[in-house]
């Protein structure tokens, strides 16, 4: 995905606008020559100087450089499905983990991520639960990271 | 130099523990320096929620072991596949295919090892000499001597790794302000946490990196279209034939290669990679036979091989003795440093001499076992490079999930690693480098302690910024880094079309 740098530029000022929309509510220190809002003031300015420049190039090369380009793998619906999956795995961990419990989400994401990569079926399903449980040992045995058990709370172990 | 703390030293790296580590650690690099799409970076970033679990000498010995086999094991596949393991043996994978493709894929192979061992020895060297001197140094530093050292770095990262610095500087920008957000101001307020607690905290640092170079990794392993590699060797031999012949041969390339990275590693923002494009690039130009370069000529393999590895304990320097990473693998070595309660800096020096000891010993060890084991990783090479990475890249996910939450037991990190990892995808893709939002994100808090305390030390006064004589000695070096390279292209610009017009000339 390839963006023409005056639409980053464009990014950047309403970024550095917003910040320094932000900081002008911060507090001064009595006594002090500088407060909490000098320094990420003067970085918002910098983006704002580079996001001008930025759309200044972009602009400039605005022949070379259409406004968007997409790369190869858009049209090839086997590389879209598999980077959704690969997003949507770790959005859906987040989601899904406490309720679930580790085990099932882990295995559900391998599952789906091999299978979108093309790994066989019956692989994918053996290799998927014994990673999970790998993990789970030692992550969550050996060095006693809190992985939930959510749904699987009864069985326990 | 105390004989107490050196004997100290020795005791904390010969441990059983220690060393097993550095087992486990060397094969770990090894694999993930040979398998394409997984780098020497992206081996440190995994690391770390194992290491958190670790003493600090064994949790540092992993880290410098591993990521010491991968840029040498990233030669394997440009090698054999004509495709980088990690982006620092890029600079010659063309020339090693090449001879490859001509039967010598041995000695390529061969002087891959042996000259990665040599440079990271090199390296080392500087690096026992250099830092606590430099360390020495340094305690005289204040408040206003930190802020320009601070940003003399993040300027050379911004114009080191990009060729369009406007970008580097946007990134630099970007990883400056992410490290503003939370409580850790001198003023402590909270600055840009949406009212969440978690961001109060700041934006986890270990997450972060994660994301940027593991799940970016991932991202583009997922879209990638390029059609798999075909092998053209089936059999490696003796590697080591004709390595002695190449030290004879080459020894004045040896040193300039393994002189360039070490410097070009301790240039905050640029590491390995860089280094070995330097390098390249310089063994070419002074060769006796440069038309030999890309038909499979040794001499800059030889060169830029040890120009990789003596990068690696390059940028260590700043790292220890300044807290300014050399280049992204140190910024995440720092983090873990803190982790560990081993602030770097030059206090790091004087109190506790043995870690520091104990880290220069780990460097050299990693480099002696790097023969050994290497012969044995080419050996096995032709296994690793067919482990299928449709089943690999998923596990490395299902890594990073759980080795992010493991950190603070939080998903909120899971979720700072995600953005983080689209983010940096997006900015690479439209080639905005990624080393400059690093060392903002690293050196952001450092950056803005100094600046504030020096301001109210001098009550707000600028022209106390360059009245010690150091301090303004780093305040024009700065300057002049940032005035020069737009002066010359200001001088240069006339002349250009008139230089290109003679060029066409035979």
């Amino acid at each position: 995905m390839k963006l023409n740098d005056a639409v980053f530029g464009v990014l950047l000022l309403l970024l550095g606008g917003a910040v320094l929309f932000a900081v002008q509510g911060y507090p001064k220190i009595p006594g002090q020559p500088v407060g909490p809002a000098l320094f990420p003031g003067l970085i918002a300015a910098g983006l704002c100087i580079a996001g001008v420049l930025l759309v200044a190039k972009g602009l400039r090369e605005r022949a070379a450089q259409p406004w968007l380009v997409w790369d190869h793998w858009v049209h090839s619906p086997r590389h879209v499905l598999a980077l959704a999956v690969l997003l949507g795995s770790v959005v859906f961990y987040i989601v899904a983990a406490d309720a679930l419990g580790f085990l099932i989400t882990a295995t559900l994401i391998l599952l789906a991520l091999f299978l979108a990569l093309r790994v066989r079926l019956p692989h994918a399903l053996l290799i998927a639960v014994a990673t999970s449980v790998l993990v789970h040992l030692a992550f969550y045995k050996l060095l006693r990271v809190p992985l939930p058990w959510g749904v699987l709370k009864e069985f326990a172990w | 130099v105390s004989a107490s703390a050196i004997l100290q030293a020795f005791a904390m790296v010969f441990e059983p523990g220690t060393l097993i580590a550095m087992v486990l650690a060397a094969f770990f690099g090894l694999f993930v320096g040979a398998v394409p799409g997984l780098t020497a970076t992206m081996a440190t970033a995994l690391l770390v929620p194992v290491t958190f679990f670790m003493p600090p000498i064994p949790a540092i010995a992993t880290i410098v072991t591993a990521t010491a086999m991968a840029i040498f094991s990233g030669d394997v596949p440009g090698c054999l596949l004509r495709i980088p393991g990690t982006p620092a043996s890029a600079a010659y994978t063309d020339e090693a295919y090449a001879l490859t493709k001509k039967g010598q894929a041995e000695l390529a192979l061969g002087a891959g090892l042996v000259f990665s061992a040599v440079g990271g020895l090199f390296g080392t060297a500087v690096l026992i000499l250099a830092a606590p001197a430099l360390a020495e140094f340094a305690l005289h530093f204040s408040s206003f001597e930190y802020f320009w050292l601070v940003l003399l770095g993040l300027t050379c990262a911004v114009f080191i790794t990009s060729d369009q610095p406007l970008k580097g500087l946007v990134t630099l920008f970007l990883g400056l302000l992410v490290a503003c957000v939370g409580l850790g101001n001198p003023a402590g307020h909270p600055r840009f946490t949406f009212g969440n607690a978690e961001m109060t905290g700041g934006i986890g640092m270990i997450a972060m990196m994660i994301g940027m170079f593991a799940i970016s990794e991932l991202i583009r392993y997922v879209v990638d279209t390029s059609p798999p590699a075909e092998m053209v060797v089936e059999k490696v031999g003796n590697v080591m034939k004709g390595q002695w012949e190449l030290a004879k041969k080459y020894p004045v390339q040896i040193l300039r290669g393994s002189t360039l990275g070490t410097a070009v590693g301790a240039l905050p923002g640029a590491g390995a990679d860089i280094a070995a494009w330097m390098s390249y690039a310089m063994s070419k130009k002074f060769s006796k036979e440069p038309e030999k370069f890309g038909t499979g000529h040794i001499e800059g393999i030889v060169e830029s091989g040890a120009a990789n590895n003596s990068a690696l304990a390059g940028a260590w320097i700043p790292a220890l003795v300044f807290g300014i990473p050399g280049d992204s693998i140190t910024a995440i070595v720092i983090g873990v440093l803190y982790m560990k309660n081993m602030n770097p800096g030059p206090t790091l020096f004087t109190t506790n001499p043995q870690n520091i000891y104990a880290v220069f010993l780990l460097f050299i060890i990693a480099n002696i076992l790097m023969v050994p084991l290497g012969i044995l990783c080419i050996k096995a090479a032709r296994r690793i490079l067919k482990v299928p990475r449709n089943i690999l890249m998923p596990v490395i996910l299902l890594f990073c999930i759980v080795g992010t939450f493991a950190i603070n037991n939080s998903l909120f990190e899971v979720t700072v690693m995600l953005v983080a990892g689209v983010i940096a995808y997006v900015l690479e893709a439209n080639r905005f480098p990624i080393a400059p939002a690093i060392l903002g994100v690293v050196l952001g808090g450092m950056l803005e302690e100094n600046f504030i305390t020096s301001m109210i030390k001098s009550n707000g006064n600028l022209g106390a910024f360059f009245a010690r004589p150091i301090a303004a000695a780093l305040a024009v070096v700065t300057i002049l880094v940032w005035l020069v390279p737009p002066a010359l292209k200001l001088l240069r610009r006339p002349v250009i079309p008139a230089q290109a017009g003679t060029q066409d000339l035979p």
